[in-house]
């Protein structure tokens, strides 16, 4: 009986494993299977033509690459600055606690939430319209826990010795922040960094009535410019337009070159970050 | 002197940005929310049974919103509760380390999916596949929404449990192992209840997450605005009628407003699950 209930639950788990194995190879095998055909040079470097049923997704690439390095230029800056005053300055744990409770809420803030928070105020209230700008912003804060969290685990990872030695050379607080602390925690809040640029890569929800449009006749020439995505590029070929038949296709097309996008950066980071571990 | 001190005020200052970002999501979301009140009053709002925004007289309920939001939360909770659980106790109890090593990145690319792209897949291949084995009118409804829903949420389960299991102490495991347990026991009878408020925590950020995706229940979960009496209906939950008719509405109109007042009651359920798991995670210290 013991033995029937020790096989039972290992092999339960086991197939919960194999369960998470396989969804991701179905869902990676299906699309590619049906958008790899699709893929060309000129799918890659066109404009869409005919009503979004021929051409390529060109517009759509470049907005998004916009779109997600905006957010991270934007959150990079702000996310360090946070971790280390987090770490490295703060001496008061309830005024910790208090940041930290405003990460954690941020981090569970729907996207759809952030969209209309974009649209209340980058679009309307300051008046930055439905633009790169204002979607870059909105995705700015919405990635912004994840550069926090990354930096802060890189900064604490640091080895205290290092920052001693500093200190007792004479370095100030800020001189060793700078010259020893952060260039150790380097490689750790890139992986962040990336992290944070897949992350806003595949959003939707937050740009829906912020940054993105469906069609654009030229890629956007200034900030204050609308754009078209990838991510909302799939949604808007699924659920609008009046030929499917001609927009499915497409779709696949699209989803592969996100999900190549969004895989190839997140395994780019993964490695990245079991390399930095073993290396500690 | 003086700029070390500079510098700390500056680094003081930009870290409460997060805090005040959150203000401003919470000033805005219930300021736009407001001119909706004065038109609909609040008791009709919570307690009404339609939504037809468009239609004359209008009617905003959000019951059957509501409803909808919490048949798919509830769904994907039965789908990625057991196998997120599974999934954690096989990688942090049972793998070998140097399996354990190469299956954890997969669990992790399998959470940097895009929803776009679960809803894309729903629509061009689970749904017309729900259709056919269920023998159901339409494939995009609930059960299908759940699914989905389910799969995306396990790998927050499956990380967050896994991490919190990983925190118990070694020693409590070969206690047990040495007073003659199996690994199972050892595994349900000790980790599990020592890593509880760990796992807790996994169970409510889950259904939290699940609660506020999108783009999937946009796509899948078909958008009829009724309460469903079979998990095989059509819904349409809470984000996915925000997102769908914000896109149609005149702005400064009852209706945009209203879509600001879903936003609202999505953001305190949210903040809810939020604090929820703050005050597990506190509870252990």
């Amino acid at each position: 009986m013991r033995k029937a209930v020790e096989i039972g639950g290992i092999a339960f788990c086991l197939i919960s494993v194999l369960f998470a194995l396989l969804s991701l190879f179905l869902i990676l095998f299906f699309i590619f299977i049906n958008g790899i055909k699709v893929i060309s040079p000129s799918f890659l470097f066109d404009f869409p033509r005919k009503a979004m049923t021929e051409g390529g997704i060109f517009p759509a690439i470049v907005g998004t690459f916009l779109l997600s390095l905006g957010a991270v230029f934007f959150s990079l800056p702000l996310g360090v600055m946070t971790a280390v005053y987090l770490t490295e300055y703060a001496t008061s744990r309830r005024i910790v606690k208090l940041i930290k409770i405003g990460i954690n809420n941020l981090a569970g803030t729907p996207s759809v939430v952030f969209g209309l928070f974009g649209l209340a105020v980058f679009v309307k209230l300051l008046g930055f319209g439905v633009s790169v700008l204002s979607g870059s912003l909105t995705l700015g804060i919405l990635i912004l826990p994840v550069i926090i969290r990354a930096s802060e685990e890189a900064i604490k990872s640091v080895p205290r010795e290092l920052r001693e030695a500093s200190l007792a050379l004479g370095a100030t607080r800020w001189q060793t922040v700078k010259n020893v602390v952060l260039p150790s925690a380097l490689p750790g809040i890139l992986t962040g960094a990336i992290l944070g640029v897949g992350r806003a890569a595949g959003e939707t929800a937050p740009i829906l009535f912020t940054a993105a449009t469906f069609y654009t006749a030229h890629l956007p020439r200034s900030l204050f410019d609308e754009v078209m995505a990838l991510p909302y590029h799939i949604y808007a070929l699924m659920t609008e337009g009046t030929f499917p038949e001609k927009q499915v296709p497409i779709a696949f097309g699209t989803a592969v070159v996100l999900l190549l996008l969004v895989l190839g950066i997140n395994s780019f980071a993964i490695w990245l970050r079991y390399r930095r571990r073993r290396a500690w | 002197m003086k700029r070390e001190s500079i510098i700390e005020i500056l680094l003081f200052t930009v870290s409460l940005f997060s805090l005040v970002s959150l203000m401003g999501i919470v000033l805005s979301i219930f300021g736009e929310a407001i001119p909706f009140f004065r038109e609909v009053p609040f008791l009709d709002f919570i307690t009404g049974k339609c939504w037809y925004p468009t239609s004359e007289p209008p009617c905003f309920g959000l019951l059957p919103l509501l409803a909808g939001s919490i048949v798919v939360t509830i769904g994907a909770m039965l789908v990625s509760l057991p196998i997120g659980l599974g999934t954690a106790l096989y990688l942090s109890e049972f793998a070998k380390p140097g399996v354990r090593e190469i299956l954890k990145p997969f669990v992790e690319l399998l959470a940097g999916i895009p929803s776009v792209i679960y809803g894309f897949f729903g629509m061009v291949i689970l749904a017309p596949l729900v259709q056919k084995i269920f023998r159901v009118p339409v494939g995009l409804n609930a059960f299908t929404a759940s699914l989905l829903l389910g799969v995306m949420t396990l790998p927050t389960i499956a990380s967050i449990a896994e991490d919190a299991l990983n925190s118990v102490p070694v020693t409590l495991r070969e206690a047990s192992l040495a007073l003659g347990a199996t690994k199972w026991e050892t595994a349900t009878r000790i980790v599990l209840p020592a890593a509880k408020s760990g796992i807790l925590t996994s169970i409510v950020l889950g259904a939290g997450r699940a609660a506020g995706e999108t783009m999937t229940v946009l796509m899948v979960a078909g958008g009829a605005a009724v309460i469903p009496r079979s998990i095989f209906q059509p819904v349409r939950p809470i984000t996915a009628t925000i997102a769908a008719e914000m896109g149609e509405v005149a702005m400064g109109s009852v209706h945009y407003h209203a879509l600001f007042a879903l936003a609202a009651v999505l953001f305190l359920s949210t903040l809810c699950f939020n604090i929820l798991a703050e005050r597990i995670k506190g509870r252990e210290g």
